[in-house]
């Protein structure tokens, strides 16, 4: 409870937040070349060991870490120890990092360029940028950006250039790596490569973490990664991944350094970039191969408008303070250090939980545009609404998501029309607006020569495109929406607190990998959106009842339908499940099968909700149904197959759609 | 500074013992037990009324401290010591700069005991009378009592000062031989009254606190008149010796006779064969001479369920577990160690004072390692950090001639500029070797040999035997301090190698931020120096103080830290206790220390010694 005060205050109403300050300001009024080759001289860790990017390999192979790990693989592959070394030496050089001023002055000079055509600001707090400076001067720092675009890694490298803050090495993933060109230059500017996969690797595994703890251990740089592990591509934030957390915090643990600073970064735009590239994706048409042509290609981007761009670097979280009771340093001590450990039960629950109140920082942290309220309120309105209707409607979400904490960066002495019709111009690639009455862009389907499938998908890009930008909003909504569900299928039964906490509970269960909640949290996130709530004046809560009141009608009929797309996935998804599949499916069939299910549905007008085709919430779904143990999987040979408890699914999708009481006895028997 | 066997240690103990001959009027009870072939001691050192030599309310000799003379110099005061009589002219801004403190903010200490602060005794009259009836030599004593309450922790010494008394033990009880303590123990029993041993009372680990919840009658039983050695048997080269003797009464008596034996704890002036013995104490030149429980061969242990000892002097047995080790750091819960015998040594020809100036901590500690990995550690080697060194200089008397401080510029030059060293980085292994000259000599060019591997440079005798004299004045430099407002303390772990560095940086760096966190105005000094090396690990020693000034409770204060800072040892891989013991102080993490079996069985052996809990000290367990 203690650490948790660290960094989400309780009530989010009361939370204060920093000022930001535009840095394309001053670039857009003198020469980016002299600003590219200027002094820069950062601010560097009190313990810094010096060393050269070359010297750094030596370290990491002679580390004993390293070289008990190479004994270890030789005796046991029966290679030679100068084998394994030569191989850990291989690996090493496609990991490494080449970080040089040099490139860095030429990211800048050229990103300065392209910044300026593409936003029309970039706002930084810069409180936060003072605490990191303090910050690096102490511990070493681990910087957690969150991760909505290829642009993040750059636009961090640039700001902490900017600032004369030490330039961060940067954990990518290998796919950059086949575009050589691309790849050679990131290497030049901090990144190091790290395979998506190397599950049994030891060597690898070691080389990689022990060149990690290296650079941070000698305080060489900050190290740069994404908790999430990948870019969103529905702009929610992923479950966190706490393989590196664990490797960025272990030399704490071990004692090798005194403290660990993690720093939460959100990165928040306007207008994504990769924004129908995403939806594409989630709608099955394959991702296109990283490549240098590739990027060429996407230079007609340069050309339009993303609105602004928000950063805000968080307050440092100490490590020490976090694991304060939670993690018994002691337990290293009956072990040399170099021997590698997996972390125990209670570190892997400590580590599990800091990454997600990490994120939640990421999510608290990060700047909502008008846009992401009208978004909101045209997917929920299929038919689109007049100007007037939207206008109204905005400025009522508007207070409504100021009350539940949401942190809006709504222009001061302005109109809410006139901020409309600024965010609609902004995204009018995906509106259509005529007769004062805006709608999504859906009437292309009359177009020539399209079947109806396309028809479909190309309407469900629209909707999964704006879909991206309601998502930055969800985790303000999304404990009180599970509330509000919750009260309206407990409504016709009962009043009582406990049944509606278990409706609640079972939501949260259901949908905790679609967002980011807190495992453990849930009487905590319940009570505080039964809170909120209460002040909003939707609900009155006592003792054991919970009663809507007379004025949170359209309060808890928005939350509702803020969750209803999910609910509705889910529900397909089960329904599919139960309904095709006959004995097994092959995992890999899974999404493929489940969209031409959905897909015929909205064909026929079974169906009007198109996130539905969306693979990230099919693989949710999955995921919840594999967690609640109504599909197992089962593996023959290299083939994973879904094997579904009918009864079970058949339940899970009554109990959400309200049919069947959430009650104990029935989840004890999934 | 070569001289053979004058250490400053044994010329201190020439100059105590000059001054103590006056005092050899307050004679010792002649003992009814007869030993043969025993001759009595010429002279009582440590007298019953130890108030009259030594400071109630600080550390050490009544006539040696430190202060500010009226010129704002800080000076020594007295005759026993080498730095007595001089002028420390560096001192007054080392202790300015370092702790933010002012020679015009005093916070003396109260002057006398008022005997009004101190609760009245909780006599168990037919105890006494069966004492006196035995012959026993007994006080009731207020000044007596108020003297045996206390070790000098902090807290202790801090309390005294505010003249603030706490529980104090109820009569003062004087054995003068084992069979003495036999009685007094047989009576302690029968009457039910609580035993505390009180050697020579430099415990810091509040062992000789009287426990608050006692309310027996507390009776502190005094070893200190049991002070004589027995027997020498050169054959075997052993000494039979009564516990109560003190370090430098034990090696100047054993030196008469071309003895030593070889055990010199910090606290040697002061602390008592029986209290080295319950505390498992380890001296500075444990390389050579091994720490006590390398040197005991035989204990004699009088406990509520008779006497313990071994039946013959063989040099190591299988006869299951030791039972010696039952004894050896017991901590007075289980009896009193009566007498002792130990290994002796011929006086070494030769003694020779060195130090090795290195750019850093973590070279330093490279170094030390190495020379414990070939094992030819000298008799004693000690690595100071930075801030010890920098203390140990202002602790330089002031020069003489022109020339020494022209040479020691010379010096600086050449170390810092020539060789490029950062003043603020380096750091000093002080050295001590001992044995014949040939083989001495040999010895300390492997050493330096070994030591420019790591970037070490020779620094000189001198420099070596500064460094030895700072763990003898801290004591009383910390009775000054606490006359301007600045409390510290020094504690110490045993840590593997591997983890030395990252333990002393931890801890220091964690002592620097609990004092900012608890409101220290002025960051404190938070030092440590590497003293003994082992083959698997080294004995750290931190030494930690801050200006109070506009703290409210500071006491409070210090203690959270010291126990945040003892939690950063634990959680680094330091041990609880390297040779201060487990007293109250750290008694909340034995569990964890030695496993709840372990504990378990300590307290089974409690239980079956002393089932009455006499020895009710209430500490370790």
């Amino acid at each position: 409870m203690s650490s948790r005060s660290l960094y989400s205050s309780r009530h989010p109403m009361l939370k204060k937040r920093d000022d930001f300050e535009d840095i394309l300001e001053e670039r857009r009024s003198s020469s980016d070349l002299r600003y590219a080759l200027r002094c820069y001289t950062p601010t560097l860790y009190k313990g810094l060991v010096p060393c050269k990017a070359s010297m750094l390999k030596t370290i990491v192979l002679q580390s004993d870490h390293l070289q008990h790990v190479i004994k270890q693989v030789s005796s046991e592959s029966g290679e030679s120890s100068e084998c394994v070394t030569e191989e850990a030496s291989h690996i090493l050089d496609e990991m490494a990092h080449r970080l040089q001023l040099s490139t860095i002055r030429f990211f800048v000079f050229t990103l300065s360029k392209a910044f300026k055509r593409l936003f029309r600001s970039v706002c930084v707090n810069e409180e936060g940028i003072q605490r990191l400076q303090q910050a690096v001067q102490e511990h070493p720092v681990v910087l957690l950006p969150s991760h909505r675009s290829y642009m993040d890694f750059l636009m961090m490298s640039y700001i902490l250039y900017m600032y004369d803050l030490p330039l961060p090495v940067i954990a990518s993933g290998m796919d950059f790596m086949s575009m050589k060109f691309i790849g050679e230059m990131l290497r030049m500017s901090g990144a190091f490569f790290i395979r998506r996969s190397f599950g049994g690797d030891k060597l690898y595994w070691a080389v990689f973490s022990e060149y990690v703890k290296t650079m941070l251990r000698n305080g060489y740089a900050p190290i740069e990664f994404f908790l999430e592990g990948t870019r969103s591509r529905t702009c929610k934030s992923l479950t966190p991944k706490t393989g590196l957390l664990n490797i960025v915090m272990e030399p704490f643990f071990r004692g090798e350094v005194f403290d660990v600073n993690l720093v939460p970064v959100s990165i928040s735009y306007e207008r994504i970039l990769e924004e129908s590239l995403y939806a594409r994706e989630l709608l099955g048409v394959p991702k296109p191969k990283e490549s240098t042509s590739g990027l060429l290609k996407a230079r007609r981007v340069l050309s339009e408008d993303y609105g602004s761009m928000h950063v805000y670097f968080g307050h440092p979280v100490s490590v020490r303070s976090l694991a304060e009771g939670k993690v018994n340093r002691c337990q290293h001590n009956l072990l040399p250090r170099h021997i590698p450990q997996k972390p125990s039960t209670e570190n892997l629950e400590f580590l599990t939980d800091a990454a997600f109140r990490l994120v939640r920082t990421q999510e608290e942290n990060m700047v909502l545009k008008p846009w992401v309220l009208i978004a909101t309120l045209l997917l929920q309105n299929p038919d689109g609404l007049d100007l007037s209707t939207l206008a109204k409607q905005t400025d009522w979400l508007r207070h409504l998501a100021l009350a539940l904490g949401a942190f809006l960066d709504w222009p001061d002495h302005e109109s809410c029309a006139r901020v409309i019709s600024c965010s609609l111009a902004l995204h009018r690639n995906l509106l259509s607006v005529s007769d004062e009455h805006v709608q999504l862009n859906v009437a292309d389907s009359t177009q020539v020569e399209t079947t109806p499938e396309e028809a479909v998908f190309q309407r469900a890009v629209v909707v999964l495109s704006c879909a991206s930008y309601r998502n930055e909003i969800l985790h303000v909504f999304v404990r009180p929406a599970l509330v509000a569900v919750a009260l309206q299928r407990s409504a016709e039964n009962s009043h009582r607190k406990d049944d509606v906490y278990n409706c609640f509970n079972f939501l949260r269960n259901m949908f905790s990998s679609e967002f980011i909640l807190c495992p453990g949290d849930s009487v905590q996130d319940f009570e505080e959106a039964c809170y909120l709530l209460a002040k909003r004046g939707a609900l009155q809560v006592s003792e054991h009842e919970i009663v809507m009141s007379a004025s949170g009608q359209s309060t808890l009929t928005f939350l509702c339908s803020v969750l209803e797309p999910f609910v509705q996935g889910y529900q397909v998804v089960c329904r599919y499940l139960c309904e095709n599949v006959l004995e097994k499916l092959l995992e890999k069939d899974f999404i493929p099968a489940v969209r031409n299910f959905a897909l015929k549905l909205i064909l026929a007008g079974r169906l009007k909700c198109y996130e539905v085709l969306s693979s990230d919430l099919q693989k949710n779904a999955l995921a919840a149904l594999l967690r609640l143990k109504a599909v197992r999987k089962v593996k023959v040979g290299d083939q994973t197959t879904l094997k579904v408890n009918k009864i079970a699914v058949n339940s899970l999708e009554d109990m959400l759609g309200g049919k069947i009481p959430t009650q104990k006895p029935i989840l004890a028997r999934l | 500074m070569a001289s053979s066997s004058n250490s400053s240690a044994q010329n201190r103990l020439r100059i105590i013992a000059g001054h103590l001959e006056s005092r050899a009027g307050v004679a010792a009870q002649e003992c009814k037990a007869e030993v043969p072939g025993s001759s009595p001691s010429r002279l009582t050192p440590v007298p019953k009324r130890r108030q009259e030599i030594m400071k109630w309310n600080g550390w050490g000799y009544s006539d040696s401290r430190f202060l500010f003379n009226k010129k704002g110099q800080a000076e020594f005061t007295g005759k026993r010591y080498r730095l007595s009589g001089l002028i420390l002219p560096s001192l007054k801004d080392w202790f300015e700069g370092t702790f933010g403190a002012s020679l015009q903010h005093k916070s003396p200490a109260a002057p006398t005991l008022s005997s009004s602060a101190v609760p009245p005794p909780n006599m168990n009259e037919p105890f006494m009378e069966d004492l006196k009836a035995a012959g026993i030599a007994v006080s009731r004593d207020t000044e007596d009592r108020v003297f045996r309450a206390h070790g000098h922790c902090l807290h202790e010494i801090f309390a005294l000062r505010e003249g603030r008394i706490g529980r104090v033990p109820d009569a003062v009880v004087w054995p003068s031989c084992h069979s003495d303590v036999e009685k007094i123990v047989e009576l302690a029993c029968k009457r039910d009254v609580c035993l505390i041993p009180y050697g020579g009372g430099t415990s810091v680990s509040s062992a000789l606190e009287c426990p608050r919840e006692e309310t027996r009658s507390i009776v502190s039983l005094d070893t200190s008149q049991m002070n004589r050695i027995l027997w020498v048997d050169e054959k075997n080269l052993t000494a039979h010796v009564e516990a109560g003797i003190i370090g430098q009464d034990l090696e100047r008596q054993l030196n008469e006779r071309g003895y030593c034996t070889g055990h010199e704890p910090d606290s040697m002036e002061f602390s008592s064969l029986g209290g080295w013995v319950a505390t498992r104490a380890s001296g500075m030149k444990k390389n050579i001479y091994g720490n006590i429980e390398d040197l005991v061969v035989h204990i004699k242990m009088v406990t509520p369920r008779g006497v313990i000892e071994k039946s013959c002097l063989g040099p190591r047995m299988s006869t299951g577990p030791d039972v010696h080790h039952f004894i050896l750091g017991s901590e007075g819960t289980l009896g009193v160690v009566t007498e002792v015998t130990m290994k002796i040594r011929p006086i070494p020809e030769y003694q020779k004072y060195g130090s090795v100036v290195f750019p850093n901590f973590q070279q330093g500690v490279a170094c030390l390692r190495e020379v414990a990995r070939q094992r030819c550690a000298p008799a004693s080697i000690r690595l100071m950090d930075n801030d010890q060194f920098q203390f140990g200089h202002a602790l330089k008397p002031q020069v003489s001639s022109m020339f020494t401080s022209f040479v020691d510029g010379l010096k600086k030059f050449y170390i810092t500029k020539f060789k490029g060293f950062d003043p603020h980085h380096l750091c000093v292994a002080t050295l001590l070797f001992e044995g014949d000259r040939g083989k001495v000599l040999q010895h300390e060019k492997q050493v330096y040999d070994i030591a420019a591997k790591f970037g070490g440079l020779a620094a000189g005798e001198d420099n070596g035997q500064r460094g030895y004299m700072l763990t003898f004045v801290i004591a009383y430099l910390r009775d000054l301090g606490m006359d301007y407002y600045v409390m510290g303390e020094s504690f110490e772990t045993s840590v593997p190698w591997d983890r030395v560095l990252d333990l002393c940086r931890n801890v220091k760096e964690r002592i620097v931020r609990e004092c900012k966190e608890r409101g220290v105005q002025f960051p404190p000094l938070s030092t440590c120096r590497v003293t003994q090396t082992y083959d698997a690990g080294a004995c750290v020693y931190f030494y930690f103080a801050f200006n109070y000034r506009g703290l409210s409770d500071p006491v409070h204060v210090y203690e959270q830290v010291e126990h945040a800072a003892r939690e950063e040892i634990l959680a680094n891989g330091g041990s609880l206790s390297h040779h201060h013991g487990v007293g109250k102080l750290r008694k909340e993490w034995m569990k964890e220390s030695v496993s709840g079996v372990g504990l378990g069985m300590l307290k089974s052996v409690k239980e079956y010694v002393d089932p009455q809990n006499i020895f009710g000290n209430r500490n370790l367990l």
